[in-house]
C-alpha cells in the first residue's frame, strides 16, 4: 500500500490543464489513487464475467477477446433501456457549471475530474459509434475510437466519482452524473474490470445478509456485547429479538453500525430509544444489511440486494419497516425500490405505534427513517431527554449525501440534534443540505489503497469541518450515514484532528433519559460525562 | 507477493494477507510479523492473535475492535503499540485473518 503524502504536499494542487489535448493524455495508474481490481473468487461468487487474477496497474487486463463487441453492445443495449443515459449523453452544452463542484476535482487539480469531462469520457465513445456527425467527424465533433485504454480511463476515473450528485444539483440540464457513473461501472463490469473493495462487500452480501460478512451467531453475539455496555453505562439490561415472526416493525440498519467504531455507538442509540418505547420490533440475522453495494455495481446486483429487506420483511409478517442511519440506501428506496422491487403491498402502509403519525411518504415502500421517526417521537413530546449530558460536545452536522440529494432529509437530523444537544453549530452555506460536500470515500471507494485520493476528495468538507473547529471549537461531526462513521475518522485525522465522528442517535443515546436507569456518569463511548477524552 | 516459511508458500495479497487463512500456523504468524516491523512476538501479542484466531474460528469474520480490547484487556492504544498498523490492518494480519469489507 502506497503512503499518503503529508497534507502540505497534497494542498499544492495544480489547477492548470496539462498540455496535452485530453484525448491525448494518458492515464497514470498512481498507487494511492485507484482501487484494487477485483479478484476472481469474489466475481465468481457472484456469477459476474471473466473472473481472473489481474491488476489495474498491469499493461495487460487480460480483457476478453471479444471486449469491444460487449461494451459496445452494452452500451446500445442500456441507450435503449435507460431513456435518461441517451438524454445525458445528447444535452450537455459544456456550459462548465459543474466543473468545479466536484470534491474531486477540487481536491486533485485533474481536468477529468471535472464532471463535465468525466462524462465526455463515455459520451466521445457514444458519439463515434452511435451519432451520424461522430461517425463522419470524429473528433471534430469531439468522438474517439473505444481502445483499451478508454477502457483503462473510464476505469480510473469512473472509480474517481462518489456518486455523491452534488455536481447534477448546479447542472441547468439536470443531468446526473451518478447515473454516467452507474453505467460506466456496470459496463466494465461486463469485462470483469471492478474494484474489489465493492465486489467482495456485494459477494459477502449475498452470501451472508451483509456487506461485512457477519453470519447469524456472530450477528447475535455482537449485538449482546453492545447491550453488556449499555447495561454498564444505564444499568438496563436490553434484550432485542432476533427473526421474530409477527413483530409490527423490522428495524434495518448498516452493518457498519453493527461492527465499526464508532457506528456501533449509534447502533446501542438506536436499542436504547426502542427500549424505552416499549417498540415491538425485531432485528433479522438475514436483512441485516441496510447498506447496498449493488448499487455500485450494477441495476442488476442492486435490485437483488434490495430485495431481500422486502423478502424478509414478507417472511417475518411485519407491518412496516424502519431503517436506520445509512446512506445509499435511501437512494436506493428513494429512487429505485418502487419500481424496481415494489410495490410492498404485502405491507401496510407506515404508522408510529407511539405518537399516529403516518408517514404519507413512505407510503409506496413502506420504509422510514430513523431521524423521521424520532424527529415525531421529539415533536409529541414523547421522549424525556438530557441535553446537558452532550455538553462537553461541540457538534456540527454533514448532510450525507444520498439522504441529502436523494430524499431531501434536511431538517428532521437537525431538529433532533438541537433537542438533544446544547451546541449546534453549522457549517458554511455551500457545504451543506443540498449542496453538501462528499465525504470523497463514498460509493464503495472507502478502502485503504485508495487513501490519497479519499484525502483528496474529502479536503472541502474537512476544509468546511476546520472553520467550524476554529471558529466554534467544534469537536463532533455528527452524520446519518455508515460510510461516512467509516470514512470521517481517517480523513479528520489528517485534516482536522481533534473533531470526533458520531452518529445521530449516539446523540439520542446519551441524551435519552431512561425509566429505571442508574445516574449515568459515562457518555456511550465510557468517556466520563463532562469531558471526552480520545481513547487512542 | 509471497511468503517461504517452512518449505511452504505462502500467497499474500496486495497488502500482505494471507489469501487462504487456512494455511496459518505459528511460524507464519512470525514471518508475517516481520512483514509489519515487529521484531518478536512476545505473550501479549500471542494474547491479542489467540484471541483473534479463536473468534474468527468460531465466527467467520474478525472480532469489531470494541470486542478485541474489551475481551484481551488492552487498551485501543496498547494494541496500537503492540501493532503499529492498529487491530484491523496489524493484528489481523499477523493472526492470518481476512480484510473486512464495506461500510467498515
Amino acid at each position: 500500500m502506497a503512503s499518503t503524502p503529508k497534507p502540505e504536499e497534497i494542498l499544492k494542487i495544480n489547477y492548470k490543464p496539462p498540455r496535452t489535448r485530453w484525448m491525448d493524455t494518458p492515464v497514470e495508474f498512481k498507487p494511492g489513487t485507484f482501487c484494487y481490481g477485483a479478484k476472481p473468487d469474489n466475481l465468481k461468487g457472484l456469477g459476474l464475467p471473466n473472473p481472473r487474477e489481474w491488476s489495474p496497474a498491469d499493461e495487460d487486463w487480460k480483457l476478453p477477446e471479444n471486449w469491444k463487441e460487449i461494451l459496445l453492445e452494452g452500451l446500445r443495449e442500456r441507450l435503449d433501456r435507460f431513456r435518461s443515459l441517451r438524454v445525458f449523453m445528447d444535452i450537455c452544452v459544456r456550459c462548465g457549471a459543474c466543473a468545479d463542484k466536484c470534491h474531486f476535482f477540487i481536491g486533485s487539480g485533474d481536468p477529468k475530474n471535472m464532471p463535465v469531462l468525466r462524462a465526455e469520457l463515455l459520451r466521445s465513445v457514444y458519439r463515434k459509434e452511435f451519432t451520424t456527425a461522430g461517425k463522419i467527424l470524429g473528433k471534430i465533433v469531439g468522438a474517439r475510437e473505444l481502445t483499451e485504454d478508454v477502457v483503462k480511463e473510464w476505469f480510473y476515473y469512473f472509480f474517481q466519482c462518489t456518486e455523491c450528485r452534488r455536481c447534477s444539483v448546479f447542472c441547468p440540464y439536470g443531468i446526473d452524473t451518478a447515473e454516467l457513473t452507474i453505467i460506466a461501472r456496470e459496463l466494465l463490469v461486463l469485462l470483469g474490470c471492478h474494484i474489489d473493495w465493492v465486489v467482495a462487500s456485494v459477494n459477502n452480501c449475498n452470501r451472508t445478509g451483509n456487506h461485512v460478512g457477519i453470519q447469524p451467531h456472530a450477528f447475535y453475539d455482537t449485538v449482546d456485547m453492545l447491550c453488556d455496555d449499555i447495561e454498564d453505562i444505564t444499568g438496563i439490561r436490553i434484550e432485542p429479538t432476533f427473526n421474530r415472526k409477527g413483530a409490527e416493525i423490522l428495524f434495518i440498519a448498516p452493518s457498519g453500525d453493527v461492527f465499526g467504531d464508532p457506528g456501533i455507538y449509534t447502533f446501542m442509540g438506536y436499542l436504547m430509544l426502542f427500549h424505552e418505547l416499549g417498540l415491538d420490533y425485531t432485528l433479522s440475522t438475514y436483512a441485516s444489511e441496510g447498506g447496498n453495494f449493488g448499487l455500485f455495481t450494477s441495476h442488476d446486483m442492486m435490485k437483488k440486494l434490495n430485495a431481500k429487506m422486502y423478502h424478509e420483511a414478507e417472511r417475518l409478517g411485519v407491518k412496516w419497516i424502519l431503517g436506520g442511519e445509512c446512506g445509499h440506501m435511501w437512494r436506493v428506496i428513494n429512487q429505485y425500490m418502487d419500481t424496481m422491487n415494489g410495490p410492498a403491498d404485502f405491507l401496510e402502509e407506515p404508522v408510529s405505534p407511539i405518537t399516529g403519525t403516518k408517514f404519507e411518504n413512505a407510503k409506496s415502500t413502506k420504509m422510514v427513517h430513523i431521524t423521521e421517526f424520532t424527529a415525531d417521537l421529539i415533536r409529541h413530546n414523547k421522549l424525556k431527554l438530557d441535553k446537558s449530558r452532550n455538553d462537553h460536545l461541540k457538534v456540527t452536522f454533514h448532510d450525507s449525501c444520498n439522504p441529502a440529494r436523494a430524499m431531501g432529509l434536511f431538517e428532521e437530523p437537525r431538529y433532533i440534534i438541537n433537542n438533544v444537544c446544547n451546541n449546534f453549530y453549522e457549517m458554511p452555506e455551500n457545504t451543506i443540505r443540498e449542496k453538501t460536500f462528499c465525504c470523497g470515500s463514498g460509493s464503495g471507494l472507502n478502502n485503504d489503497e485508495f487513501m490519497e485520493m479519499r484525502m483528496r476528495g474529502g479536503f472541502p468538507r474537512a476544509n468546511a469541518v476546520k472553520h467550524v473547529h476554529e471558529k466554534y471549537g467544534v469537536n463532533v461531526l455528527s452524520c446519518v450515514c455508515a460510510l461516512d462513521r467509516a470514512a470521517f475518522p481517517p480523513l479528520m485525522h489528517y485534516w482536522v484532528p481533534g473533531v470526533e465522528v458520531s452518529g445521530v442517535h449516539e446523540l439520542v443515546g446519551n441524551a435519552l433519559v431512561m425509566k429505571g436507569e442508574k445516574e449515568r456518569e459515562e457518555d456511550l463511548r465510557g468517556e466520563p460525562l463532562g469531558g471526552m477524552e480520545d481513547d487512542e | 507477493m509471497a511468503l517461504e516459511v517452512n518449505g511452504k508458500t505462502i500467497e499474500l495479497d496486495e497488502d500482505g494477507f494471507m489469501v487462504d487463512p487456512d494455511l496459518w500456523d505459528e511460524d507464519v504468524a512470525v514471518a508475517l510479523a516481520k512483514t509489519e516491523e515487529i521484531d518478536e512476538l512476545t505473550e501479549d501479542h500471542w494474547k491479542v492473535i489467540n484471541y483473534l484466531r479463536d473468534y474468527y474460528q468460531q465466527f467467520g469474520i474478525a472480532p469489531m475492535i470494541r470486542k478485541v480490547t474489551k475481551s484481551t484487556g488492552f487498551k485501543l492504544k496498547e494494541i496500537y503499540e503492540l501493532f503499529p498498523s492498529g487491530p484491523a490492518k496489524g493484528a489481523c494480519k499477523v493472526a492470518g485473518l481476512p480484510k473486512p469489507t464495506g461500510c467498515v
